[in-house]
């Protein structure tokens, strides 16, 4: 018990960017990706404590949370829609670090909000393997799709996001 | 072409808002929170998690208090806004209004048994060291029962306060020593002074005529008797073979 508490510890620690940046990335806001990262972490947590050491330890960690994160996501879109994104930037209490300026992260809000937009399938293939930078293997693995799938779906996906000047806007 | 995925790859470089991993261990419970909370009895700071109220101290200062607690209860402290209703919750269970959940996780088998039977002592009753030790089964457990409700986490709330000795000292007391004791028992209601008259003359029970009960001095069934209805014992035997028979209720003797 104890050892799963310390184990659980260094994984948050370890992950916690990586895996709110997922949530940004796939939900195009700060509140939400918060909420994604917190359910995230809370699901692992309880899993962990049904597992046996052996199964901890040969935990591929990195990719056993995105497979969580994922659908974590997957639930939530399934009730709620995702939320429009704010433009005037109210969301005081989320700190930013020193390195992450205003202008800076304004930047980052609205490229994950048009990353947000993209349909899921083609959202969760490109996040997975170009912002979390995952092998295909592991996209795969954490999307539960085969491996030609995610390619088709990444490459659709990045047409797509190139594409968005002279494409479909309103989607 | 290229720069789209290097777009991409600046969203993976987002940091997580500050204390989120703080925020997370405390919700799964292995981090505790806290928070200064003010009360009847003055400023108190209260830690809490999932399982419910964990530690309160009248610490000097916020840096006091994480010491104390990291050094006692070992887990990891996040200071935190509190639920907007906990205030009133803590009011509550310290005016006897409501029972509060607590995590006594970390303390051994028998201060756990100590400190919830320690619960049971209502507002304005008082119980010797003994009672608590044979009502948990070990008789012969007082002074390790002292020792137990010496190291209370979560004094005020757990009233380890309505314990004292039988000859009617007050007893030594974590939160405060004995004059903040004898000061929280009178805000109680507990005529301390009848009690420790009482006491001094080795009175430990009092029995009710009509009835042939016999009570501790603060029990509630006491309250509605005048003064010269009482017969007041020694011990145990001397009210039984008065005919007299224990309460069942505040148990002063096995029935």
């Amino acid at each position: 018990m104890e050892g799963t508490d310390r184990v659980f510890e260094r994984l948050v620690r370890d992950n916690q960017n990586r895996i709110y940046a997922l949530g940004l990335a796939l939900t195009g806001n700060r509140h939400d990706a918060e909420d994604v990262a917190q359910d995230t972490f809370v699901r692992a947590y309880r899993a962990l404590a049904t597992y046996t050491p052996e199964r901890i330890r040969d935990l591929k960690q990195k990719a056993w949370l995105h497979r969580i994160a994922v659908n974590v996501v997957r639930n939530r879109v399934r009730g709620v829609r995702p939320r429009l994104v704010e433009l005037n930037g109210s969301e005081p209490d989320h700190a930013s670090g020193p390195e992450e300026d205003v202008l800076r992260k304004a930047e980052i809000d609205e490229l994950a909000a048009r990353v947000a937009c993209l349909p899921v399938r083609y959202r969760e293939a490109v996040v997975l393997r170009h912002v979390q930078e995952l092998s295909y293997a592991e996209v795969a693995d954490a999307l539960g799709q085969p491996v030609g799938t995610v390619k088709a779906n990444v490459h659709r996906g990045l047409k797509l996001l190139r594409g968005e000047n002279h494409g479909n806007r309103d989607d | 072409m290229a720069t789209v995925m290097i777009d991409l790859k600046r969203l993976g470089d987002v940091k997580a808002p500050a204390g989120f991993s703080d925020r997370v261990l405390a919700q799964v419970g292995i981090a505790d929170s806290y928070a200064k909370f003010e009360t009847v009895l003055g400023p108190v700071y209260v830690a809490w998690n999932h399982l419910g109220v964990s530690a309160a101290m009248r610490s000097k200062s916020a840096a006091e208090f994480e010491d104390w607690f990291r050094k006692d209860v070992g887990r990891q402290l996040t200071r935190v806004e509190p639920p907007h209703d906990l205030a009133a919750k803590i009011e509550d269970q310290l005016e006897g209004k409501r029972r509060m959940r607590f995590d006594l996780r970390g303390l051994t088998p028998f201060s756990q048994a100590v400190l919830r039977k320690t619960l049971e002592v209502p507002r304005g009753q008082v119980r010797p060291y003994g009672w608590i030790a044979r009502e948990i089964g070990h008789p012969a457990a007082v002074r390790a029962v002292g020792t137990a409700l010496a190291n209370n986490p979560i004094p005020y709330f757990i009233p380890c306060h309505r314990v004292i000795r039988t000859d009617g000292v007050i007893g030594n007391y974590g939160g405060g020593g004995p004059e903040a004791k004898a000061k929280i028992l009178t805000l109680e209601g507990v005529q301390l002074k009848r009690l420790q008259t009482l006491a001094r003359s080795g009175l430990r029970y009092e029995g009710v005529r009509s009835t042939k009960i016999f009570c501790f001095p603060t029990c509630y069934h006491g309250r509605r008797v005048r003064e010269e209805n009482f017969v007041f014992f020694h011990d145990e035997n001397e009210a039984r073979s008065a005919g007299y028979r224990p309460c069942k209720d505040c148990r002063p003797a096995v029935a």
